[in-house]
């Protein structure tokens, strides 16, 4: 049994225009996947796609019209209360935008400490050693603890972020666009950070990214989502650079070369 | 001219000056029993239209009652309901607001609704209707003005849910585990608090004005009542020769209005709705 299977997922979002009646607007079609225990499935697609979309629809935050989403068997959308507060706590998510996925009024204890509140019963004194736990795990200190969310770097708040993720130990986390908006050192660290946190706890991950290279150096597998549809997925890196397929190759020319000598500069003036 | 005085006066100072003020006019207030010379509704019409004296420091009205004491009893009226008004129609607004923004659905629908009925008619005249039914008083206009006020800010307040829900951190709050209660009070509510502070100030003007204007029509406070409002109804035939007696009163409002106004639109400036 998969951890995670989407089973045919579709899903659209209403839209109503004057005049022209009820038109929903389809951002999921007929999506099928799993993800085993311990992997990392790396989906790439342009902005637009449905990536993140779907990253809501498995967290449990947003319901698909059509198919089912089983986590460890248990239909997602479907269970009774008490399966799915569990299944809650299995599915974490790391944003993209570190500042604006945290209160900017609490502190960093504050942060790592609210799943902590919520589904683990711990005295005041036990909370804060797991909170400083996690801020070493993550690579920041006991000194952080007390720092509000101005006062970190874009890097250390994605540590933070990460730590809340981790905090409840889930089962599979959401990486939505996580190292995205940081710059390509830290990027690097947080993939590294990440990498080895799943090695440590057989996290799996959806890794869920416009970037080609950060997917392939924490994906295990890859899809590709084009306009609401899964087209391929690929389970080695060579699969992916031989595939025909046009949004592929699209999504391939958009890497750039090591170096600029090697970069073929593709021209729209004819 | 405010526009002058505020470029010299920063706006810090601004904040200071009118907190000042404003702890000066309530200790002021409070303190009325004390400082009132004369007892405030005892009639003595030997000393009727009297000028300043040292018995009677602003002179004394048409029926020969103390003016200062009028005045300062008369400010727990005006001041003390203004503040029950003020906190009444903000709480109301904030709890529906932030029910009305967080659900949505049919809630949202339901209470908007109820809301966009209560501020179809302008404002006084709903309060007017609404003495019309139950009679003159202040117990009506208190709660007739409570009733129009809060809609304006449970509009507010529902906006800046609204657009606070779609923030990620409430997102990943919910992910967290938490339930729809405790994100409200921990990531809603702090947030839309701040801007309540401020919202208060301006609604203390506001309230004071309507609830003198409502008992200077003679539909609130009633005689002999010391009440702002009321006392210039009452020295509204003597015009010509006792302007003074409509003159103080009128100045206390003034005074007063000008305050919160001043340091509501200076705390809004400094601590309104402003992004990291």
């Amino acid at each position: 049994m998969s951890l995670l299977e989407v089973n045919h997922i579709e899903l659209s979002y209403p839209s109503t225009k004057l005049f022209k009646g009820r038109k929903d607007v389809k951002v999921l079609k007929d999506i099928s996947f799993s993800i085993e225990e311990g992997t990392c499935l790396g989906l790439i697609g342009t902005s637009g796609a449905g990536k993140s979309t779907l990253g809501k629809a498995i967290l449990g935050i947003q319901r698909p019209q059509q198919g089912q989403i089983l986590f460890q068997g248990n239909d997602l959308y479907r269970s009774d209360k008490h399966t799915r507060q569990k299944m809650r706590r299995e599915l974490q998510v790391v944003f993209q935008d570190s500042y604006s996925a945290v209160n900017p009024r609490m502190t960093a204890e504050a942060i790592i400490s609210e799943p902590l509140e919520n589904y683990e019963k711990l005295s005041v004194s036990e909370k804060r050693n797991t909170v400083i736990e996690l801020l070493e795990r993550v690579g920041l200190s006991e000194q952080d603890l007390k720092k509000y969310p101005y006062q970190f770097s874009g890097g250390q708040l994605q540590r933070i972020n990460i730590a809340r993720a981790i905090a409840v130990k889930p089962k599979l986390i959401v990486l939505d666009e996580s190292v995205s908006s940081l710059d390509m050192v830290t990027q690097s660290l947080i993939l590294q950070l990440l990498n080895q946190l799943k090695r440590d706890f057989s996290l799996s991950y959806l890794f869920i990214t416009h970037d080609i290279k950060s997917a392939f150096s924490i994906s295990d597998s890859i899809g590709v989502l084009e306009k609401g549809e899964l087209i391929e997925q690929y389970e080695s890196k060579d699969e992916f650079f031989s595939s025909k397929h046009p949004a592929v190759q699209r999504l391939r020319e958009s890497i750039l070369a090591e170096h600029p000598r090697f970069r073929t500069i593709r021209r729209n003036d004819g | 001219m405010i526009k002058a005085l505020q470029k010299k006066l920063n706006n810090r100072k601004v904040i200071i000056l009118c907190s000042l003020l404003l702890a000066a006019i309530c200790i002021v207030t409070i303190l009325a029993p004390w400082l009132a010379p004369n007892d405030p509704i005892m009639v003595n019409l030997a000393q009727k239209l009297q000028p300043p004296s040292a018995a009677y420091p602003f002179g004394t009205d048409h029926l020969g009652r103390c003016i200062l004491s009028r005045l300062l009893y008369g400010a727990r009226i005006s001041l003390g309901y203004a503040a029950l008004i003020c906190m009444a129609a903000l709480g109301i607004g904030l709890v529906v607001g932030v029910l009305a923004g967080y659900l949505g659905g049919w809630v949202d629908y339901v209470l908007m609704r109820i809301g966009d009925g209560l501020i179809a008619i302008p404002s006084l005249l709903f309060v007017i209707g609404f003495v019309g039914i139950w009679g003159a008083g202040l117990k009506q206009v208190v709660l007739g003005l409570i009733l129009v006020q809060w809609v304006f800010y449970a509009r507010v307040i529902r906006g800046m849910v609204i657009s606070l829900k779609e923030e990620q951190y409430i997102t990943a709050a919910r992910i967290s585990g938490s339930s729809s209660w405790k994100v409200i009070k921990k990531h809603v509510a702090p947030n839309v608090i701040s801007s309540l502070a401020v919202m208060g100030t301006l609604e203390m003007g506001w309230a004071i004005m309507n609830l003198s204007s409502m008992s200077f029509l003679g539909l609130g406070v009633q005689p002999p009542t010391p009440e702002w409002g009321a006392m210039i109804l009452e020295g509204k035939s003597y015009i010509r020769t006792n302007p003074a007696l409509m003159l103080y009163p009128g100045i206390c409002i003034m005074v007063v209005v000008i305050v919160f106004n001043l340091l509501g639109e200076s705390l809004s400036e400094r601590f309104g709705i402003k992004r990291r």
